[in-house]
């Protein structure tokens, strides 16, 4: 299971990239696999205001529904049509093609709620 | 009756008294008491009072009789309508329907092993989106009023709305069946007039009926621009053998379509079951509720089917749910299938100017007595609201003398009114009967 | 989850199969299957039934605005070709009269032929919902004793017919409980407690009904957590909603304490009969103090599932609820000597447009003046006895999650066989080339690689030994074979669909333009 270095992780199995003021959201690599082949995306519209660890979204594999929360809070600037109209992608390419949505941040101090990859992975193993 | 052999009064057992000694021993038990332990003593067992078992002939005997107690519409000439309709069953429907592959079947949930179900429901989505001309149906609802309700529910969930306008002039048993499923959630349910259907930002939906519930015909077109103008969805539920003849709903606008599927090939069955239809826009298949049929590959690459968007169902969502409905009436939608397959387009049409010439040689019969007239002048199809000069309630009993089923009182929505509906079945001289036996009968 | 359907393995297991086609020749007299729907079979000119000709004189057909311009696009077949396709979908088809079909918690039993004849009966099938009462008073009576003998087996006051299906049961039950907490100044209660363990119409029926739910957690030895109850139990409380026996076929010791702690509270028991299968005429709800119970007379009362309905799912209640039951109900007018349906006083209204799946119900009626009392107990030990032995049978090689006998269902986890790679819907598959419908997979949700085993009490012994021993078998070639478990099935009508695309890219209908169907 791929868990980049590079990258800060929610508890609920997001990750996030920085880049300048902005965000780009995704689930993880363990996330993916553990939901299976996902069909369904249902995302927020840009412009929506979403709050740290709030609800943005679900995900659906052919036989379950996971609710979706943003890892850090701010203004959706983007979302991933891409993985919206091939949801497969997000099975593929977790960390690249399959991100979700874009925001442009309201807080980088939210960052410091987040787990690094050493920690994420801890908790996907306690978890498991 | 005589118990078996072995003793027993239950004539499906499939064990042995002996076989069950040894696999309780096998299981370790001293007897089938030690199995209901768990069960607080001072309850087992409790008297149980039930009329004495019966051999399947007794059974035949004494149900029979019981049938016998009842007039059926096979004996009787029949003009009754009110949404649900004698219409002719094919020999075919009962044939196919009646084969046990499909009856004793469960649902298709391991599609290897049931691909008659599920392409059956297949046939079913598909030929009910041609006759609606809508984008997607679902395999089926437990009937036409339900299903009425169910697509107010999700008129609500679609638009984020909370107030249902159901058009005043839709059949009362339905408007009762959408009060009963929009209270759970507290939902007002309004009625509208046809003419001035007031509609704000606050509604989810205007629900309407073509024909309505006195047989008349909507101007369905400008009710759905109404309902569209105000951000509402506009909900038509049709009769479908109408629409061999009438406008299809998706041709005026209407974003869900219901529909009662008991007059194709389905039967009377005293009220039930029946199915019912439901087709929407592609845009809403996501809040649809029931069971959904989907076209795939096996592994092979061979094309079968699959139930599909399960998501949206109670097994996976709970309590997030459409819906909680988890049955799809699948032996009556096949029964719907098989029945407008063997119509065709041709065959439907027939049926349906059949229907319509019928009922409106009959109304224009009945119009030539003294004091009666349609009690309104709007078009109709196969059924009519007919205001009488007296009460039908002295009307009916006098018909049912000379063996018809006059129609149904309907004197509280429309003054002396009778709604008589016609059908293929009636022939030209059961209608002469029937303006005969109301000539006699207000005769004074 | 499902099939694996990467592109590699597709090819590969179409190259062995174009390889064993070479040994028989096609079978050009039967269609490929699935390639052609009813509507790809179509020959303009066909029509499968004619209609009498027109015997009165034409009308004028209404303004334009009103009719339709194209015919719809419906299939045109002959009535044989029609009769052909719908035969051979059928031959598709898994059945109770074909097999063992032992889905758990859907009580897959012997639907006896006689039940259908009866129902039949033009006197039955023939009535028309709105005829005068006094035409079809056989009917009434036939309803009327029907909500007497449902009273009688739930130890309940009354029951309704009006429920088209277990979940409309529910629905109506939940209802008629919220119209009386209103009516006894209970309103405010919001909370409907369900088991983690429970169907998912439990909790979608108490959120349609206006209720927030709350999970109550099953403890280890497969009861209800009681310490979590009595912490659910507020004044926000409205109702427990509990299968009995409940989902993982165990019944409730705790019962009475049960009751006793949802009526302190205020609140009311609803009992989902979905598992009525085990215990009637062995003991009655209403009497252990429930308030409310759905039966389902599809499962219990024999009644045939029709490949997914139509089923029917009357209510019982106790006579305080009695008042506030769907519309209609059957009563006796001892003055005329009549039965009459009437709308009860505080009626929840109508949950359709008649009165109740009745064709079902007469079904149900047969059923239950077949068997009389003697006869319903015996169905109900029968049943516990064949699935207790086939717990005894395999648990030894599948893992028994909650290992104590059980009611007449059992349930495993496939976890040894997971360990090995081998998921429970390869187990389930592969029973299919044995021969059998798989059990319930992965429900209840909180059994790890849930198999959910009814046999019925019409099995008989031997079906019951084969079952098993299939059941062995399959765990031995877990261990030895595995692969070949991940394939299953190999004797079905078709393999492995791939459920994901379906859900991806839905194709929900035939499509004039490209036709669905084209390979």
């Amino acid at each position: 299971m791929e868990t980049p270095r590079d990258l800060k992780y929610s508890r609920e199995h997001e990750w996030v990239r920085m880049d300048g003021e902005t965000a780009t959201v995704g689930i993880t690599d363990f996330a993916q696999d553990q939901l299976g082949d996902i069909v369904y995306l249902g995302l927020p519209d840009p412009g929506a205001s979403v709050e740290q660890f709030g609800k943005i979204g679900e995900i659906e594999s052919v036989k379950s529904v996971s609710e979706l929360f943003t890892p850090v809070g701010g203004e959706v600037s983007e979302v991933n049509q891409a993985a919206i109209d091939d949801p497969e992608i997000v099975n593929k390419e977790p960390y690249g093609a399959g991100w979700l949505i874009r925001l442009r941040i309201a807080d980088p101090a939210q960052f410091d709620n987040l787990l690094s990859a050493e920690e994420y992975e801890a908790h996907t193993t306690s978890e498991h | 009756m005589q118990p078996s052999a072995d003793g027993v009064h239950d004539p499906y057992l499939g064990t042995t008294a002996a076989e069950r000694a040894a696999m309780l021993a096998r299981i370790g038990v001293a007897s089938a008491e030690a199995l209901f332990a768990p069960i607080p003593p001072a309850f087992r067992n409790p008297p149980l009072r039930l009329p004495p078992p019966l051999s399947e002939q007794e059974l035949l005997r004494e149900l029979s009789a019981i049938a016998g107690q009842n007039r059926h519409t096979g004996e009787l000439i029949s003009f009754l309508g009110g949404g649900a309709y004698r219409h002719y069953v094919p020999s075919v429907v009962g044939h196919i329907v009646g084969r046990s592959e499909f009856y004793t079947a469960y649902t298709p949930y391991q599609p290897e092993i049931s691909q008659g179900t599920l392409q059956g429901a297949f046939e079913f989505q598909s030929l009910v989106c041609e006759l609606t001309g809508m984008d997607v149906a679902n395999a089926g609802m437990y009937d036409g009023a339900s299903a009425f309700a169910e697509a107010c529910l999700m008129a609500v969930a679609v638009t984020g709305r909370r107030r249902i306008a159901v058009l005043d002039s839709v059949n009362p048993a339905y408007i009762d069946t959408v009060r009963t499923y929009a209270s759970g959630h507290g939902l007002p349910v309004e009625l509208v007039s046809p003419e001035q259907p007031r509609l704000g930002a606050e509604h989810a939906c205007l629900a309407v009926q073509q024909p309505n519930g006195l047989g008349f015909l909507e101007d369905v077109q400008r009710l759905s621009e109404a309902a569209h103008i105000s951000g509402a969805l506009f909900i038509a539920d049709v009769d479908p053998i109408s629409l061999g003849l009438l406008r299809e709903p998706g041709a005026y606008g209407a974003d869900i379509v219901t529909g009662s599927g008991q007059a194709l090939g389905g039967g009377l069955n005293y009220g039930g079951p029946h199915v019912g239809l439901f087709a929407c826009r592609e845009r809403f298949v996501r809040q649809l509720p029931g069971r959904i049929v989907g076209q795939t590959k096996d592994l092979d690459g061979r094309t079968g089917y699959v139930l599909t968007l399960q998501t949206r169902e109670q097994h996976i969502r709970r309590e997030r749910a459409t819906s909680n409905i988890c049955t799809s009436q699948q032996l009556l939608a096949l029964a719907t299938a098989v029945y407008l397959t063997l119509l065709g387009p041709a065959g439907l049409r027939q049926i349906a100017s059949l229907c319509y010439h019928k009922a409106h040689y009959a109304a224009g019969r009945i119009r030539e007595l003294p004091g009666f007239r349609l009690a309104s002048d709007a078009p109709f199809f196969k059924e009519f609201a007919m205001q009488c000069p007296c009460s039908p309630g002295e009307l009916l009993p006098a018909l049912l003398e000379r063996g018809i089923l006059g129609g149904i009182d309907v004197s509280g929505r429309v003054r002396n009114g009778l709604l008589i509906a016609v059908t293929e079945m009636n022939t030209r001289g059961e209608i002469d009967a029937l303006v005969a036996a109301l000539a006699e009968a207000v005769r004074p | 989850m499902t099939a694996d359907t990467s592109d590699t393995k597709v090819k590969a297991i179409a190259v062995t199969r174009d390889s064993e086609k070479l040994a028989a020749p096609p079978n050009l007299a039967r269609d490929e299957l699935g390639s052609a729907l009813s509507f790809d079979r179509s020959m303009p000119g066909k029509q499968g039934i004619l209609f009498p000709a027109m015997d009165v004189p034409e009308s004028d057909l209404p303004p334009r605005a009103f009719l339709r311009e194209a015919a719809p696009s419906l299939p045109e077949l002959s009535q044989l070709d029609v009769v052909r396709y719908y035969t051979a979908l059928s031959r598709l088809n898994y059945s109770i009269d074909s097999g063992f079909y032992p889905l758990g918690s859907c009580t897959m039993k012997y639907n006896p032929k006689i039940d259908e004849d009866i129902a039949r009966l033009p006197g039955f099938a023939g009535l028309h919902p709105l005829q005068p009462e006094d035409t079809v008073q056989g009917v009434l009576r036939l309803f009327f004793e029907l909500q007497d003998l449902f009273a009688e087996i739930t130890g309940l006051h009354t029951a309704s017919l009006a429920p088209m299906a277990g979940a409309q049961g529910e629905l109506a039950g939940i209802l008629t409980i919220k119209a009386w907490l209103e009516a006894n100044g209970r309103a405010g209660r919001t909370r409907v407690l369900v088991p983690d363990a429970a169907h998912g119409t439990n909790p979608a029926t108490a959120a349609m009904c206006g209720f927030d739910v709350v999970s109550i957690p099953t403890a280890a030895d497969g009861d209800m957590d009681l310490a979590a109850l009595e912490a659910a139990l507020d004044d926000r409380a409205a109702a427990l909603m509990l299968t009995i026996p409940n989902t993982l076929g165990l019944f409730d010791p705790n019962i009475l304490r049960i009751v006793e702690l949802v009526h302190g509270a205020g609140a009311l028991m609803y009992g989902d009969g979905a598992n009525l299968n085990a215990i009637a005429g062995q003991v009655k709800p209403g009497e252990l103090g429930f308030d409310v119970m759905h039966i389902n007379v599809h499962k219990t009362l024999s009644t045939p599932h029709g490949g997914g309905g139509p089923g029917a799912g009357p209510i019982a209640v106790t006579a305080a609820l009695a008042p506030f039951l769907p519309e209609p109900y059957v009563i006796v007018d001892e003055e005329a000597n009549s039965f009459r349906l009437v709308r009860p006083e505080r009626s929840i209204g109508r949950l359709g447009a008649f009165h109740g799946n009745s064709g079902v119900l007469v079904r149900a009626y047969t059923y239950l003046r077949t068997l009389g009392a003697a006869g319903l107990r015996e169905m109900s030990e029968a049943a516990v006895v064949n699935a207790n032995y086939v717990q005894a049978r395999l648990k030894e090689t599948y893992t028994l999650p909650y290992d104590r006998s059980c009611m007449h269902e059992t349930v495993f986890s496939g976890s040894r066989q997971r360990a090995r790679g081998v998921r429970t819907l390869d187990i389930a598959k592969r029973l299919i080339d044995y021969g059998f419908h798989p059990p319930t997979v992965y429900f209840p949700l909180i059994v790890d690689e849930a198999l959910m085993i009814e046999p019925t009490e019409a099995e008989s012994k031997a079906a019951l030994d084969a079952f098993c021993e299939a059941m062995l078998a399959i765990a031995r070639e877990a261990e030895q074979q595995p692969e070949l478990l991940r394939d299953a099935p190999h004797q079905a009508p078709l393999r492995r669909l791939d459920e994901a695309t379906a859900a991806r890219k839905p194709v929900l209908r035939w499509r004039p333009s490209a036709g669905a169907a084209q390979p």
